[in-house]
């Protein structure tokens, strides 16, 4: 990413985007203090969101549910209503943010040419619905130990069904939250964004009776990795690889795969990497920075490689910097899918160099790029310290909400005479820092002790 | 509300659960606060086939150790804690940290003092049955196959960040 780039992406926010946010935080109040207590100022926050969809397929059941919830009846179905409102108004905003983004990236993106398809089903979800219409009546103020351990009966039934799954995984990641936070004081700070973010996500996705991936293609061709993120809850885990497809002919192609596996809270850190034992291939990959030869592997309209190990063998060393360097600036980036539009999916692969490193902020040729640095995952070597000796960084661009910030995958830095790099994913095969393997050998191996007590104690 | 307050309340990924603390698992496979207790599994000193289910109620602090089969822990006598209550909350602590335990369990905890020594409750036999199952759905999740499908929601999760 040059200067100039940099500048057109954090010079001219796209407009609209903080007046979307503002509706959406209308709603998002409501959840705080509960349906029950909507009153005038809050009622009249739901019609503006109402009125910001009229025009629109969402239009006119945006106003009934409004009208319903404002004269205190409160419906699953209007719910549901609400939170698609609110999820096109946060799609919205997406698509906003991606266009500026790629504008000042000058990065190519594919549209996006599949039909919807509307399967709405019945199942465990009416139950997650109904449960979800409860923490909304109620409002995250009002909610005690016993509204949360309602979720617990819901990802136990989730979780007995595959496509179930990932419902499970959105409850069980809300739920602890929820768990470690209830009794809410009056005084104290709820995270309202982000909970009615989950909220809303789960009410949509419980009224989906499939979550099949769509229409895929097969691809064949050379999966060069850019950099992997570890996206991580108490019990599940999924390690994200962001890499360039090389296909025979055509451009190459921005695409992502990735594996979740289920954990406990007790498993974390580097121990994550021992879950994903089923996927030498791409661990190893990850750990010696090699690129993977991929057959008839399918590839989704939004860019996501569904990973096969029996479709993808090793191929040769490939320098991710490299990668970034030679290839990144001229890809074909992928569509996004469109329920999964909201800023928190945008994450643009970029390369950024000759940078001056301070804290949570570098300068790129005079412009301050906002850096995560205190969200580095810890099943990998990057550490702030690191951070601010590198020269180089591949990381994801992502918006949250008041600007751009990039969230670091890989780095080189600077050690005495040489330059080292550094990624996410050096430790996918066991950790290579010494200091990190003791640390890891005198606390002992989670997944083994565990594993060892599953083996002896489920199967009886 | 200071403006970092409010940048916390508007950003889907606030971080809102603190970051995990390795431990070791051995002797005290399980810890949860749930269902109105400090509860968990700790691993037999002698017997490995054999667990003991501990637990302490909020509140009342009432203590309950007895083993998965249901019978009573021999020593678990009055008001003080057998080993494997004293394993559990030393464990919960290192967990949890000990304000939020000591919160949960409603104790004040002294300045230099530990968990366990704050405690003032006496024997409460609590089910251990369901305390058990509750482990036992814990450990099955080691037991589900990894999946290849996408998880957008997983964006949301961004782990706790490693603890310095
Ligand atoms: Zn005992």
């Amino acid at each position: 990413m040059r200067g100039a780039q940099l500048a057109a992406l954090l010079e001219q926010a796209p407009a609209g985007v903080p007046e979307a946010l503002d509706l959406v935080s209308g709603f998002d109040d409501l959840l705080e203090h509960g349906l029950a207590r909507i009153g005038q100022g809050r009622a009249g926050a739901l019609a503006a969101i109402a009125g910001a969809l009229e025009g629109t397929p969402l239009g006119s059941p945006a106003h009934e549910a409004v009208a319903k919830l404002s004269a205190g009846s409160v419906s699953r179905e209007h719910l549901v209503t609400l939170a698609g409102a609110r999820a096109a108004l946060l799609g919205a905003a997406h698509d906003a943010l991606l266009e500026h983004c790629d504008a000042a990236l000058e990065r190519t993106r594919g549209a996006w040419n599949q039909s919807p398809s509307a399967a709405v089903g019945t199942g465990p979800g009416e139950a997650v619905q109904a449960w979800l219409q409860e923490l909304a009546v109620t409002g995250w103020r009002g909610l005690d130990q016993g509204h949360v351990d309602g979720a617990d009966r819901l990802v136990e039934a989730l979780l007995a069904d595959p496509g179930g799954r990932r419902l499970a995984v959105l409850l069980d990641g809300l739920a602890a939250e929820l768990r470690a936070s209830v009794p809410i004081g009056p005084a104290a700070c709820v995270p309202t964004r982000r909970w009615a973010d989950l909220w809303s996500r789960a009410m949509l996705l419980a009224r989906q009776a499939t979550n099949g991936a769509g229409d895929t293609e097969p691809v064949t061709g050379r999966l060069l990795p850019l950099g992997v993120d570890v996206l991580e809850h108490g019990t599940a885990v999924q390690v994200l690889v962001y890499g360039v497809l090389e296909t025979p002919t055509g451009t190459p192609r921005l695409v992502r795969t990735g594996v979740t596996a289920a954990k406990t809270d007790t498993i974390s850190g580097p121990a994550v990497w021992r879950l994903l034992t089923a996927f030498p291939l791409l661990l190893t990959a990850l750990a010696q920075q090699r690129s993977l030869e991929l057959r008839d592997v399918a590839l989704t309209a939004d860019g996501r490689l569904l990973w096969d190990e029996a479709r993808a063998a090793l191929g040769e060393v490939a320098d991710p910097f490299a990668t970034a360097r030679v290839l990144l600036p001229g890809v074909l980036a992928p569509a996004a899918a469109p329920l999964d539009r909201h800023p928190v999916a945008l994450n643009e692969p970029v390369l950024v160099e000759g940078y001056k490193t301070a804290g949570g902020s570098w300068t790129v040729d005079g412009r301050n790029l906002r850096i995560e640095v205190d969200r580095l995952p810890a099943t990998g070597p990057l550490t702030p310290a690191l951070l601010k000796a590198s020269t180089a960084c591949i990381g994801v661009l992502r918006h949250d909400g008041s600007g751009w910030l990039l969230r670091p995958l890989a780095v080189q830095a600077k050690s005495k005479n040489s330059s080292t790099a550094y990624h996410g994913g050096d430790w996918a095969l066991g950790p290579t820092d010494p200091k990190v393997v003791k640390a890891e050998s005198k606390s002992g191996d989670p997944v083994a002790v565990l594993r060892e007590r599953a083996g002896r104690l489920l199967r009886r | 509300m200071d403006s970092s307050d409010e940048a916390w309340r508007l950003d889907p990924l606030a971080r809102v659960l603190p970051a995990v603390r390795p431990r070791k698992l051995a002797k005290v496979p399980f810890v949860e606060l749930a269902e109105g207790r400090l509860q968990g599994v700790v691993s037999s000193g002698s017997d490995i086939e054999r667990v003991y289910v501990s637990s302490i109620t909020a509140g009342s602090h009432g203590l309950s150790c007895s083993t998965n089969n249901n019978r009573p822990c021999g020593g678990l006598n009055g008001g003080s804690l057998c080993k494997h209550l004293q394993s559990l909350a030393e464990e919960a602590v290192q967990q949890y940290g000990l304000d939020r335990v000591a919160r949960y369990l409603k104790v004040e905890v002294p300045e230099g003092s530990s968990l366990a020594a704050a405690l003032s409750g006496s024997r409460d036999p609590a089910p251990a049955a369901a305390v058990f199952s509750r482990f036992l759905r814990h450990l099955a999740y080691l037991e589900a196959p990894a999946s290849t499908a996408a998880e957008p929601e997983m964006q949301w999760f961004r782990g706790a960040g490693a603890v310095v």
